[in-house]
């Protein structure tokens, strides 16, 4: 397919796509088939990133003064948590494509999925993390556009919410402090970098909002995919470097001990 | 065969592509399997007789005017045509921001995904297992793609180093290639206000993460860097949420640093921060977290909390000094 027919930009829609992951502070236990971690007893969380795309997504709504911000959301029942919160931060309504072995899926048959959900939607924009903390394959959103036969636009870190009639103007990263402004038609599809701006908190009035907002579910047939990357094997990395502990668990010794190191072998006193 | 991707901007090299060199002359010879090299270019570009003067088959200039300014649109047709008409077993390319914007789509459009960022691999009879770094750098996971060729993998930066590639001599080709409809249009590059402050000189740096907890926790890093005579740094979140200027962020969209001495302190060590640090002589970590990867590559650290350590290393640092 090649876009979409038409669009009428009255009310602009902007679906966002976000990630339920282990929480950062999280210790991570392999799981028993070693084939990922173990999630039964971790705290989870928004993949940050994404966190990022609905902020992005309720600023431009905010800012046209009219439209809708769609949260769609590939994971086990547990993804709710993630899904209820972006509700509670403004997030209009949710699509949640139920799939209760999400780790064991490749990025195409994430993508997939998520477009088979949501091709009918026929929004204006599809915001997504930049990539997750997991699995980190940062490619589900290319992917998508792909497959939805949208462009799309990497590494955002600058929307200019000045012009958004039938076009978008936005800025990507480049490497080592370069930046380059990009003019996109509509539709289109963003990944957003983190810091692109400061993410509100859900207020109380917004969590009693949230539960009177719509989440439909969504169970599709996973199809298989036969081009899959597979995780054979996770185990904690090859250590290359001998580090020398100090302070044995007491920081305050570690301190004194690191200071002498500083004086003796680094020599930087 | 396996096609590896130069990526230049106006016919100037980008060195991380002589590391994909490395890399697809490594999985080549592996496999045994020849190597050519792809460089999207408007005109006859001057960097094919550079990269001539490797020891690869062919350089294929994939040729359009669409080609001068990199966009994702026409960078992913001219590799579905060359890709289409040359048939390789993999396509090898360095983990750049310009390879994550493009590469997934050229791989999509042919039905596939891409491994990316991946760390090393080993070749087992004719099989490829790729290794990747996985939960912000805390494990890591050996991969295997299925179903038919071609294959797209790219290699983090420094996975394998650019000056190992062998040299030789290999033929120049252009291949024209079609161009559709380009539904973005591209500004020019630009920096931002140059940074202010040039990390890269820097003999010492204490280097401040999300362990910080707050703004007004920085004060005590800086006394530390004081003490130190050092210059004070931080990973992203500590920028993102403005606590320190952009200028004073390490890592692959800040700074690349190779001080004397790298002191981080509560710094988990995502991959992201990492390459812009370890060619540090000396690194030291301190981290609650005993399992934090800042520590894979730490050469002193500390488990504990960096409110009991940071306090007695400036009243000692400053015993030391008199």
């Amino acid at each position: 397919m090649n876009g979409y027919s038409f669009l009428i930009f009255i009310d602009m829609k902007i679906i966002v796509l976000m990630k339920q992951v282990a929480n950062k502070d999280a210790v991570l236990r392999i799981g028993a088939d070693e084939k990922w971690i173990n999630e039964n007893d971790i705290a989870h969380q928004t993949n940050e990133s994404d966190g990022y795309a609905l902020e992005e997504a309720l600023r431009m709504k905010e800012a046209k003064g009219e439209g809708e911000v769609v949260v769609c959301s590939l994971g086990p029942q547990s993804a709710k948590t993630v899904i209820k919160d972006a509700l509670a931060r403004g997030a209009d309504r949710a699509i949640h494509v139920v799939a209760e072995d999400s780790k064991t899926l490749s990025p195409y048959q994430i993508a997939n999925a998520i477009a088979d959900a949501i091709r009918e939607e026929n929004a204006d924009m599809v915001f997504s993390g930049l990539q997750s903390d997991d699995a980190s394959y940062g490619q589900t959103g290319v992917i998508l556009a792909e497959l939805l036969g949208i462009p799309h636009a990497t590494l955002v870190i600058e929307v200019d919410r000045s012009k958004l009639e039938g076009s978008v103007r936005i800025k990507r990263e480049l490497e080592s402090g370069w930046y380059q402004w990009f003019n996109y038609k509509l539709p289109a599809l963003l990944t957003i970098q983190s810091g692109i701006s400061q993410i509100r908190y859900a207020s109380l009035k917004g969590i009693m909002a949230a539960k009177k907002k719509e989440i439909r579910d969504v169970t599709l047939p996973l199809e298989n995919f036969a081009s899959a990357q597979k995780i054979e094997k996770v185990y904690m990395p090859l250590k290359t470097k001998q580090t020398q502990m100090l302070g044995n668990g007491d920081a305050k010794a570690g301190a004194v001990e690191l200071v002498e190191k500083l004086k003796t072998e680094i020599r930087v006193l | 065969m396996i096609l590896v991707f130069i990526e230049h901007k106006n016919c100037v090299l980008n060195k991380t592509s002589l590391e994909a060199i490395a890399a697809a002359q490594s999985i080549g010879k592996d496999l045994g399997l020849k190597v050519s090299a792809v460089i999207p270019c408007d005109k006859d570009c001057a960097l094919a007789q550079e990269i001539a003067q490797y020891d690869i088959e062919k350089v294929i200039v994939a040729k359009n005017e669409k080609l001068g300014t990199y966009t994702p649109d026409a960078y992913a047709d001219a590799w579905e045509q060359v890709i289409k008409a040359t048939e390789p077993q993999y396509i090898v390319m360095s983990h750049t921001y310009q390879v994550r914007d493009f590469a997934p789509k050229v791989a999509a459009r042919l039905g596939r995904e891409v491994v990316g960022d991946v760390i090393r691999y080993s070749a087992d009879g004719g099989r490829l297992e790729l290794t990747r770094r996985i939960f912000l750098g805390k494990l890591d996971a050996d991969v295997t793609i299925g179903g038919d060729a071609p294959y797209f993998i790219t290699f983090q930066s420094g996975a394998f180093r650019g000056d190992s590639a062998a040299e030789g001599s290999a033929a120049v080709e252009t291949m024209d290639v079609q161009v559709g409809d380009i539904r973005m249009t591209a500004e020019d590059p630009f920096q931002e206000a140059k940074a202010t402050v040039d990390l890269s000189k820097s003999q010492i740096i204490v280097a401040v993460g999300r362990g910080i907890k707050s703004q007004e926790n920085i004060a005590l890093a800086q006394q530390l860097a004081d003490a130190l005579g050092a210059d004070l740094a931080a990973s992203r979140p500590i920028c993102d949420a403005e606590w320190l200027p952009i200028d004073r962020q390490i890592g692959s969209s800040g700074q690349t640093v190779a001080p004397k001495v790298y002191i981080a302190l509560g710094i988990s060590g995502a991959i992201q921060h990492i390459v812009g640090m370890k060619n540090a002589n000396t690194i030291i970590a301190i981290n609650k977290d005993a399992e934090a990867p800042i520590f894979d590559i730490a050469d002193y650290g500390i488990v504990g909390d960096l409110f009991d350590a940071v306090p007695v290393m400036i009243e000692e640092i400053k015993k030391a000094k008199g």
